[in-house]
């Protein structure tokens, strides 16, 4: 019973992941494929619960929903046009978006199938893992944590400069 | 006391997750009435009173003793109004976007512990949690704001999302503060690291020398992520009709000023819990007068947790109605320039503090 309720639930989520996602491929519309967007985000979310990573699927909704769809959303609705637009959804160079679609599935499948040692247990992590990840990003991998908040930082002076005015002498 | 805590923790909302599917649909139940009751009596009626007694008036008199069944009569009629789409609005949208804001508010309510004994879902990621699911307001807003196809509505959607998206950094860092004090992310970790003999000494607000900084940063950057005044400029009636809601009428406006009282009452209960110690009582104990074992446990946890946190909606009721608007740059200024250097510099200090001294 337990156990039907959570793949009922699974299921769910899931089939709310893949119709957004291709409603946010096939949508003539591009402010409904960027709110469409949303569905898709909140249910890769919930597949992290299920996967007990609360704390990935808190950062997943941080940083792709808070961040990453408000600014789609922002740049779309301050561009005038491009709401009157109607998308095309045709289809262009058929021939190879199927070879690359079909070699990066096959890069993805080979890895997953052979090279990837996943590490299975049948007991649910209860206890907290955010000490562990703190703990980790602080030690084992400090320097690619400190080279990310370099560049962030370096982005977050681009943007102040470029947002700044432009001092011109004005002309009397 | 603590072992007395720790026995009865989450002891209720366990029991009934225990019935079943039915205990499971009553969890959430109890959040969902309590937004009603406490949006139509303290959020509608309450506002209207307080703003009518700090302006000298009597307020809504008319209808029942002291006008109490005022706002049942105006829930009344917003159920009666007919349902207006407008015809320019782009349907999908404008139907979707009050849901949205009202799931984004209400998601929260799932991690707010109302008493020892009962929380909807004691995660260990729970504040977390509850900064983050915010988002989802903004989405809403903007589905609100676009859907409506009204300028006004999509300025004020566009300044209201500006504004929670920037705020929503001091606000983050300020509560980071309490979140080291506590060294757990989970609500009822928090405030069971604040409980004590010493009642309110032992309060996160009281336990560092810079906690207050951090306190200050998280209420005003709090008060500009609902929308409340000094910080409404999305809705500001003087220049924008009335934001991002000027299109909705009937229970579409009534889901989104419910949305808005839910978040009002959200962000005082995250305060409650960071800095001001949860359900626990104030009173501390005096020699053999154990005040605070007497006035603590599952029952007048709701009663100290309410209290708490419908001060802090009373004290935003109160800055509205005292307060001017800001403008949009002051607005930008007060964040970007004031609030963020000052939450990294609580911050800082509370950091060393932690590792240096710790509790006291």
């Amino acid at each position: 019973m337990q156990d039907l309720t959570y793949q009922l639930i699974f299921y769910f989520f899931a089939a709310i992941t893949v119709i957004s996602a291709v409603f946010v491929v096939f949508s003539k519309n591009i402010i409904y494929s960027a709110f469409s967007l949303l569905f898709t985000f909140f249910g890769v979310a919930a597949l992290y619960v299920f996967l007990s990573a609360d704390f990935v699927a808190v950062t997943q909704i941080v940083v792709y929903v808070g961040g990453i769809l408000v600014l789609l959303l922002f740049g779309v609705m301050f561009t005038n046009k491009v709401t009157q637009v109607q998308l095309k959804t045709d289809v262009f160079n058929f021939i190879p978006g199927l070879l690359i679609m079909l070699a990066t599935l096959g890069v993805i499948l080979y890895t997953f199938l052979t090279k990837a040692t996943w590490k299975l247990s049948d007991q649910h992590i209860s206890e907290s893992v955010v000490e562990e990840i703190g703990f980790e990003i602080m030690s084992t991998y400090v320097l690619p944590f400190e080279v990310i908040a370099f560049l962030l930082f370096a982005a977050l002076i681009g943007a102040a400069y470029l947002a700044t005015y432009d001092k011109k002498p004005t002309e009397k | 006391m603590q072992h007395l805590a720790l026995a009865e923790l989450n002891s209720w909302s366990n029991a009934l997750a225990d019935l079943g599917i039915v205990g499971l649909l009553i969890i959430p139940a109890i959040p969902l009435v309590f937004i009603a009751v406490y949006a139509l009596y303290y959020g509608v009626y309450g506002e209207r009173k307080v703003s009518a007694f700090m302006q000298d008036r009597l307020g809504p008199m008319e209808v029942g003793k002291w006008g109490l069944l005022q706002t049942i009569a105006d829930i009344l009629k917003l159920i009666h109004k007919e349902d207006i789409v407008p015809k320019a609005a782009d349907k999908f949208l404008f139907v979707i976007g009050p849901a949205i804001l009202f799931v984004g508010a209400f998601s929260a309510f799932a991690v707010l512990p109302y008493s020892s004994a009962f929380i909807g879902a004691d995660l260990n990621v729970g504040l977390f949690y509850a900064i983050s699911i915010v988002s989802l307001e903004v989405v809403g807003i903007l589905a609100a704001g676009w859907g409506s196809n009204n300028k006004w509505s999509l300025y004020g959607a566009i300044r209201s999302v500006a504004q929670i998206v920037s705020y929503e950094i001091p606000a983050a860092t300020a509560l980071l503060c309490a979140a080291m004090m506590a060294g757990t992310l989970s609500m009822q970790g928090m405030i069971l690291e604040q409980a004590g003999p010493k009642g309110f000494l032992d309060w996160f607000l009281f336990q560092s020398p810079i906690a207050w900084l951090a306190f200050i940063v998280y209420f005003i950057s709090s008060l500009a992520e609902v929308n409340r005044a000094p910080f409404d400029i999305p809705e500001a009636e003087s220049e924008l009709v009335a934001g991002y809601f000027t299109e909705y009428g009937g229970m579409k406006f009534a889901i989104i000023f419910l949305a808005e009282y839910a978040s009002m009452f959200m962000v005082s209960a995250i305060i409650t819990v960071a800095f001001l110690g949860g359900w626990l009582s104030p009173l501390p104990n005096i020699g053999s007068l154990a005040l605070n074992d007497w006035t603590n446990g599952p029952i007048w946890g709701v009663f100290w947790m309410l209290s708490k946190s419908l001060f802090f909606v009373f004290v935003q009721m109160w800055l509205r109605w005292t307060l001017p608007r800001l403008r949009v740059d002051q607005l930008m200024f007060l964040c970007w320039k004031v609030l963020i250097p000052f939450a990294f510099l609580a911050f800082t200090i509370t950091a060393f503090w932690e590792i240096y001294v710790g509790r006291w």
